[in-house]
């Protein structure tokens, strides 16, 4: 498909990989996996996904030389979107296992606080408290899935776009730029999740289109990818 | 709020979905991606599949099946049967899976739990109980049940729901509890011994075994207190739909997530 966001999926062991490069790919997306830093040369947007520890998760993504690369991504203010870990990584500090993250977002992953069941697994409503165009078409309230026992308390809370509720309510979805984070799957939450993960890759696509100064609007987010491609995939 | 989910089993034996009364006159169902499609299309919250293959040709098949479905069904995927050890539970998540349950395995060997905890999080390690209630005694207070397995013709000495308490402990991030009194017979879930384990942990639990109708399921959730609720047969007949069984949570205020009502 020529013309289409190019994708990289950081793999760095800790994540269904088929899962979300195949969700991206049915929303139109060209998708790659980096195993190191030459997989996400010429690539539009950054995807960090992950299950599992923090620390660890952090170890393999220095041993494979993506730290640094993925910290200047960011710091440059390109695409980049971090799920489940892969959304707790960006900020400063985890207290599971105490591990030092990414530092992009202030803030610390804690345990989740009054929690019925742990981990907190299933599909959970996702309320939206900010309009954003990652949420373009999806109704406030919506199921996404969830599996986790640990999320991100940020200190900036203009960059919370959604609450989720499991004991006490926890920011569920952020931006911050072209920066974003979700501590649910949306590969794994049917038609919501696809539609969430199109509407990124809408995101990307006008990013892309600004920064090769093309005007604004001629590879919005509804061109390529709209809510039938959601519903087909 | 966290919804109750309802999930479809599938039986796979050599990567192909099969149907039979207690692993004989097993007949083919179709492929295994496809009909989990069509269930996330008609709104399983998840799909188990059981592989219940002979182990030394298993490998292949189920890996490729997992893959081929992980492809195509967004909705999480688990996997149970015949995963013994760290580096066949890694080759089943890295096709696609989301999580591993273990049954015999985990009372041959339960430090295999805390191992692939260790190494995946909990969240990945299911730990199934197969449960076979006791015959009451005069020192008897309350009911009580013994783990079973290779599909209940083997007792252990493990007493259900303090097996439930010590596979939380060494690493379980979810329970999938299989009454054998009722499996099959389609007579309702173990209610009882359902809420015995519930409320001594604090993973979900996924009940099983004993579905013929959507009230059934609110049983297993308003009484029993499970957080997940199983079938195979009655999804698989089309006695009743994924919907059928939704409507009804939702009628007796369960919280469910509906098909396409999510997306305007």
């Amino acid at each position: 498909m020529s013309g289409a966001v190019k994708i990289a999926v950081l793999d760095y062991g800790a994540a269904n990989m088929v899962s979300i490069t195949r969700a991206l790919a049915a929303v139109g997306a060209e998708v790659g996996v980096a195993a190191d830093p030459s997989g996400i040369a010429g690539v539009d947007a950054l995807v960090v996904p992950g299950v599992g520890a923090a620390r660890p998760a952090m170890d393999h993504l220095r041993d494979r030389g993506l730290l640094e690369p993925l910290r200047r991504w960011v710091h440059d203010g390109k695409p980049c979107l971090g799920i489940c870990l892969g959304y707790q990584l960006l900020f400063d500090m985890s207290d599971e296992g105490e591990a030092p993250t990414l530092g992009l977002l202030r803030g610390r992953t804690v345990a989740l606080v009054d929690a019925p069941t742990l981990p907190h697994i299933g599909w959970n409503s996702v309320e939206v408290v900010r309009d954003h165009p990652l949420f373009d078409g999806i109704a406030d309230g919506s199921y996404f899935y969830f599996v986790h026992s640990y999320a991100p308390a940020p200190v900036d809370q203009n960059i919370v776009l959604a609450t989720t509720t499991h004991g006490r309510p926890f920011a569920s979805a952020v931006a911050r730029g072209a920066l974003y984070g979700l501590q649910f799957h949306p590969e794994k939450s049917s038609d919501a999740g696809l539609r969430l993960l199109a509407n990124f890759v809408g995101l990307v696509a006008a990013a892309a289109a600004s920064a090769a100064g093309a005007p604004s609007g001629v590879a919005g987010p509804s061109a390529a990818v709209g809510p039938s491609a959601a519903g087909a995939a | 709020m966290l919804a109750r989910r309802v999930i479809p089993c599938l039986d796979v034996a050599n990567g192909r979905v099969v149907k039979g009364t207690k692993f004989v006159n097993l007949t083919d169902e179709g492929d295994p991606a496809e009909l989990a499609e069509r269930y996330a299309r008609e709104g399983a919250d998840e799909i188990v599949f059981l592989d219940i293959t002979a182990a030394h040709e298993r490998r292949g098949t189920m890996l490729d099946a997992v893959r081929r479905t992980a492809s195509r069904a967004f909705v999480p995927l688990t996997v149970g049967g015949g995963v013994r050890s760290v580096e066949e539970m890694r080759d089943v998540l890295r096709a696609g899976a989301d999580k591993v349950s273990f049954n015999t395995a985990a009372v041959a060997e339960p430090a295999l739990l805390t191992a692939c905890a260790e190494r995946f999080g909990s969240q990945a390690v299911v730990c199934a109980i197969d449960a076979r209630r006791l015959s009451a005694t005069t020192a008897d207070t309350e009911a009580r049940w013994e783990v079973v397995t290779h599909g209940g013709r083997c007792p252990t000495v493990l007493e259900a729901v303090a097996w439930a308490m010590r596979v939380v402990e060494l690493g379980a991030g979810e329970l999938l509890v299989t009454s054998m009194d009722r499996d099959g017979t389609r007579s309702g879930f173990d209610t009882e011994l359902l809420s015995a384990i519930a409320t001594r942990v604090r993973v979900p639990v996924i009940a099983s075994g004993g579905a013929a109708g959507p009230e059934d399921f609110v049983a297993a959730v308003r009484d029993g207190k499970a957080d997940a609720v199983l079938a195979a047969s009655i999804f698989h007949r089309r006695t009743h739909s994924i919907a059928d069984v939704k409507a009804a949570m939702a009628a007796a205020g369960l919280p469910v997530r509906l098909n396409e009502a999510s997306v305007s």
